[in-house]
Formats: C-alpha cells, structure tokens, sequence
C-alpha cells in the first residue's frame, strides 16, 4: 500500500504504523485476548487451535510456534501487545530484549547498566 | 475558579507494580527510583487535590486496535483497574467526576479537539502505578479522577506540538471551572527506552536531559521535534514523553520544578520523577 508520505525509517526501531496495524491485525487481536486470563489458559491448552480461532496467517502462526519476537514484529505484531503474549511464555523485557539484540540475557542485562555511566 | 496546584511526571514501568507488590522499595536495584517519590510524599502532605487530571496512554486495555482514538477523556463515575495480561496486582479503583470531565470534554471541543469521550474506561499499570506510587499508604483514593489517554500504539502519533495545545486547553477547562477546587496533573510514561526490534534496549540521556532541562521553563523546546525525530531520539516507548508534554501544558504558567530524579536503568527504561509546582501550592513546612 502506497502511504501518503515517505515512510521514516529509523534503524532496528519498528515504526508500528497504518500498513502494521493491518497486516498485524489477527496477532494482535490474539494478544489482546489474553487480558482475560481464561484466554490465556485456553491457549497454553491447546495453541494451534486457539491461533486458528484468531485467523493468524502463516507467517504470524510461524513466528508465535518458534517464540520469535522479531519474527512476530515483522508480521504486524505491536510490542504493547505481544507482551501479553510474552508474559505466558514467562519472558519479561529483557527477555524479550535479549533475543532481539541478539545477545544473551546477562548482556542484554549489563547493556542496560552501562548507559547509566556518565549520567 | 479551580486551580492547578502541581504535576507529578514519571515513568510507569509495569515492573514497578510488581516490585511494590513484594516490597522492595528498599532493594538495592529499585531505591533508587523509589527514593524520587519522597519529596512527592511530603508534598502531598500539604497539598491535598480535590481533582486529578491525567495523561497517559493505554497498553492494550482499554483499546485495541479496532478503534483506537489519538485522544480520549475519560467521563466515568469510576475508573476500575484490570489484568493486563501479566498477573501484576489489582490496583484500587479511582472514582471519576462525570460533572468535570464533561466540563472539560466540553471546553476540549470548543477549542477545537476532536475527542473520543468515554463513559467506561479501564485504567492501567500507566495510572495505577504512578498513583500507587505517589499514595502508597491510601487505602482509597479521596480525590476524582479524569484520565485523558493519547495514543502512543499506532502511528500517526499526535505531533508533540498537538500534544502541548491539548494541555494547554485542559488547562482553561481547568481555570473556567466553577468550584474552588484544587487540580493535581500527572503525566506518566518514558522517558527514553525501547522494548521492540534489533535496538532494544536503546536509552538516550542526553535527550532526557534535554526534556528535563525544559519542560518546566520552556515546554514548547520539546515541540521541536516531530513524533517520529522523538521516536528516533527516544526510543519507540521514549515517544510517551507525549503525555507528560501535554501534562505539562495543563499545569498552566509559571512552574518551578520541586524536585527531580532521574535513575538508569529500571527494567528497561532511563526512569524520571518530576514534581512541578505553581503559585497554588503549600510549600511543605
């Protein structure tokens, strides 16, 4: 689809906009549903079926069954959202941060410290 | 004529629930953070509002993506708390003022903001915890409410420039209000942090700095920049600096700055607590 502007691309930084949201719009949906825990149940029960329930494409339904954060991302999936998803998994944000950058948790961890230097 | 007596500014890392929920305040990794809220508290003590109004956006609450309003005033009676997902604590429920709310629903359209108004509206981790944080010790809150959400999920953003004008009409809401009332703004969220894509983790203090430095004397320095430029410099979560922008601007003018603390990291996030205050206030003793 073809936006009104040039899209602003800025590096490693996901820019959740109109094309997203649609493309996004079952994985989120899904996400969204698990406020109420027995959502979130119904999905650790039976996972394929409760992601045919919310139509996940291929794409998003391939992303949720290898736990890819950026694979989802890149499937229209929006973080405010996906942290639902990421809570059931027992992954918190640096979790989440870890497997994004690429590094391991207790890097991703001390990353985080070290911006406090200088401050 | 009611007046604005101050603005608490923070961030509202949903981890913070969690670690109020176990107590640890006093942890080595959390002190830091919770020891900002201590001027707040004796503040408090002395400046008691009878209304407060809020800025703060929604995580995937109150609103989905199946209509998702850029600004949105909440006209409840009472603001409940919900599971967000995550199983942090049920935070207390907040009663509303439908009578004010409307008040300044009506003053919002006037001045030409086209608003979603909502009668039901859940408050998350964004309202609870800065509240929770401010009043550790209520057992109910004695003050109404009146939540002002802005989106910062689907881009377009509002422009910060947007941002700071809406503030500024809640603001005259605020002042054309007929009751002798005292109001207490928050804004809450950021500051710079980023949970999404190969630049999690990414943290700016210089442009925290910068907001800080600012936002007290000359707010309308952070409307430099466009939505996506705060994006860029803040993170793609720094971008709800939006809120406290537009808190900012429903303090009204002038503000001094009480107190500030500016702590990296908490969970993922350059963490701020900011009291401002005006004229309206009671210097605590």
């Amino acid at each position: 689809m073809q936006t009104a502007t040039a899209r602003r691309v800025i590096p490693g930084t996901p820019v959740f906009d109109g094309d997203a949201a649609q493309k996004g719009y079952a994985i989120n949906a899904m996400c969204f549903s698990f406020n109420d825990a027995s959502n979130r149940q119904a999905f650790m029960d039976d996972e394929d079926a409760y992601c045919a329930k919310f139509k996940l494409t291929c794409e998003q339904r391939e992303a949720v069954r290898q736990r890819n954060v950026l694979a989802m991302i890149a499937a229209g999936g929006n973080v405010y959202y996906l942290a639902k998803l990421a809570g059931i998994f027992g992954l918190n944000v640096q979790d989440l941060g870890a497997q994004q950058t690429g590094k391991s948790v207790a890097e991703f961890k001390q990353m985080l410290l070290d911006q406090a230097k200088g401050i | 004529m009611a007046k604005v007596i101050g603005g608490v500014f923070t961030s509202h890392v949903p981890a913070i629930g969690g670690a109020i929920a176990k107590g640890l305040q006093d942890d080595p990794y959390w002190k830091p953070f919770f020891d900002g809220f201590k001027p707040v508290h004796e503040w408090l003590k002395h400046n008691k509002p009878d209304y407060v109004v809020t800025f703060s956006n929604d995580h995937g609450l109150n609103f989905f993506l199946d209509k998702m309003p850029t600004f949105a005033v909440g006209a409840a009676a009472q603001y409940d708390n919900a599971d967000e997902g995550w199983g942090l604590p049920i935070f207390n429920s907040v009663p509303g003022s439908p009578d004010f709310s409307w008040h300044i629903i009506n003053t919002l359209v006037e001045e030409e903001f086209d608003i979603v108004t909502c009668q039901e509206m859940l408050i998350d981790h964004a309202l609870s915890i800065p509240l929770e944080l401010s009043w550790p010790d209520l057992k109910s809150y004695d003050f109404k409410l009146v939540p002002v959400g802005i989106n910062t999920v689907q881009h377009p953003l509002p422009s910060p420039k947007r941002a700071l004008a809406l503030g500024r009409a809640v603001h005259k809401a605020i002042q054309s209000w007929d009751a002798d009332a005292k109001v207490l703004i928050f804004g809450t969220g950021g500051l710079s942090h980023q949970l999404d894509g190969e630049r999690a983790g990414f943290m700016n203090p210089d442009y925290d700095k910068f907001c800080l430095d600012n936002l007290p004397s000359n707010p309308d320095a952070l409307t430099q920049h466009s939505a996506l430029d705060i994006v860029e410099l803040s993170g793609s979560q720094g971008i709800e600096i939006l809120n406290w922008i537009a808190a900012r601007g429903a303090m009204g003018d002038p503000v001094k700055e009480a107190s500030r603390n500016y702590h990296i990291p908490i969970s993922n996030t350059a963490a701020a607590t900011v009291l401002m205050t005006t004229e309206h206030a009671l210097a605590p003793a």
